[in-house]
């Protein structure tokens, strides 16, 4: 019976939290590993149509980003809710691709320049008149390699 | 002269008993925990993903245009019009026939006339062979939804990348996507089926 008691005094020693500190670095190397910076916030709505046969863009240095889109809602005011073209951090028009382009073929070296891609980011309810205005202007500053950007996903269902 | 008894030997034996205070690392983890928060808010994990395509280059008009006409029969016109319907040579087609349309155009197991020709070619590690003509051209008016355009173009994608996953498992024994860049090639060359888009026309305003 009487080893059942409990015997008085002894208490928990408190869990060392020294290796804590070591556990969060791990945890931010691998963020910092897996993740890439933010660029530009985006200021349309974009909601990517969907498609099963994706591939993912692996060398993101080289993309350069076009997005298309109604604007967001505190934009609205000042420049509507027709689609716009964003470049960079503004809204830009159709004109200003060629010399968007330029830029940021400047901003790749060399042996670089050729393999340029500009990712089209654009939204699955926009009009094909953006979009085919825009794959002109690209054509005209000769920027030819281009993806449109998707969400990939197993099996697309169709309606009627 | 010692103005300090004692002061020698008190200075030697500090200098034994000094010891380097341990540095509190308690606050370290909030530092760290700091760090990993402002790398979550910049950053994303996102991946992006999307279809590759080659737009094709601005034509010189100093330089005369190859008037050689693609034969009718070998062009899937594949049409989607302001009102997001697909037409395919002209008929009204349901979205989920499609990659089945232009399997079969590509493949063309009957040699039937009005499927695309074929022209012997010499590829590498398929020797002489006769590979398929057809090409595909996807129109689309101005009011047509930017959704419904990648859609078609994601089913003739899809299309074309079955007949190379078949070809590729049937030759080479495994998935396209693991050939290595000859192989590819060689099949990418065996099915090549451009799926052109076509210059914009201004209508459907």
């Amino acid at each position: 019976m009487a080893r059942f008691v409990k015997t008085g005094g002894k208490t928990v020693k408190a869990i060392s939290t020294a290796s804590l500190p070591d556990i969060v670095f791990i945890v931010l190397f691998f963020f910092m590993a897996i993740t890439t910076m933010r660029e530009t916030d985006v200021m349309v709505t974009v909601r990517l149509p969907e498609t099963t046969e994706g591939k993912v863009l692996e060398k993101k240095s080289l993309a350069s980003f076009i997005f298309i889109g109604e604007p967001l809602d505190n934009f609205r005011a000042l420049y509507g809710a027709e689609p716009k073209i964003q470049l960079n951090d503004t809204y830009k028009e159709i004109a200003d691709i060629q010399d968007f382009i330029a830029q940021e073929r400047e901003q790749l070296n060399e042996a670089d320049k050729t393999k340029m891609l500009v990712v089209l980011k654009i939204d699955k309810d926009a009009r094909m008149g953006i979009v085919t205005d825009v794959k002109q202007a690209l054509r005209r500053a000769s920027a030819l390699k281009i993806m449109y950007a998707s969400m990939n996903v197993d099996r697309i269902v169709y309606g009627k | 002269m010692n103005f300090r008894p004692g002061g020698v030997k008190s200075f030697q034996m500090a200098r034994k008993r000094r010891s380097v205070p341990e540095i509190n690392a308690g606050s370290m983890a909030d530092i760290a925990f700091l760090l990993l928060i402002f790398f979550l808010a910049v950053t994303t994990l996102d991946t992006d993903t999307g279809l590759m395509r080659q737009l094709p280059a601005i034509p010189d008009p100093n330089v005369p245009q190859d008037v050689n006409k693609i034969n009718d029969r070998n062009i899937l016109e594949v049409k989607v019009n302001k009102d997001n319907m697909l037409l395919v040579e002209g008929q009204l087609t349901d979205f989920n026939r499609l990659r089945e349309i232009a399997h079969n155009f590509i493949l063309n197991p009957n040699d039937s006339p009005n499927m695309p020709e074929k022209r012997v070619i010499n590829i590498p590690y398929f020797g002489n062979v006769a590979v398929t003509k057809a090409v595909i051209s996807l129109q689309n008016d101005i009011g047509t939804k930017y959704g419904v355009y990648i859609a078609v173009q994601n089913e003739l994608i899809a299309a074309r990348a079955k007949l190379r996953d078949d070809l590729s498992r049937q030759e080479f024994g495994m998935p396209y996507e693991k050939l290595d860049e000859d192989r590819r090639g060689a099949v990418d060359d065996f099915f090549e089926v451009p799926i052109s888009e076509a210059e914009p026309k201004r209508i459907g305003e």
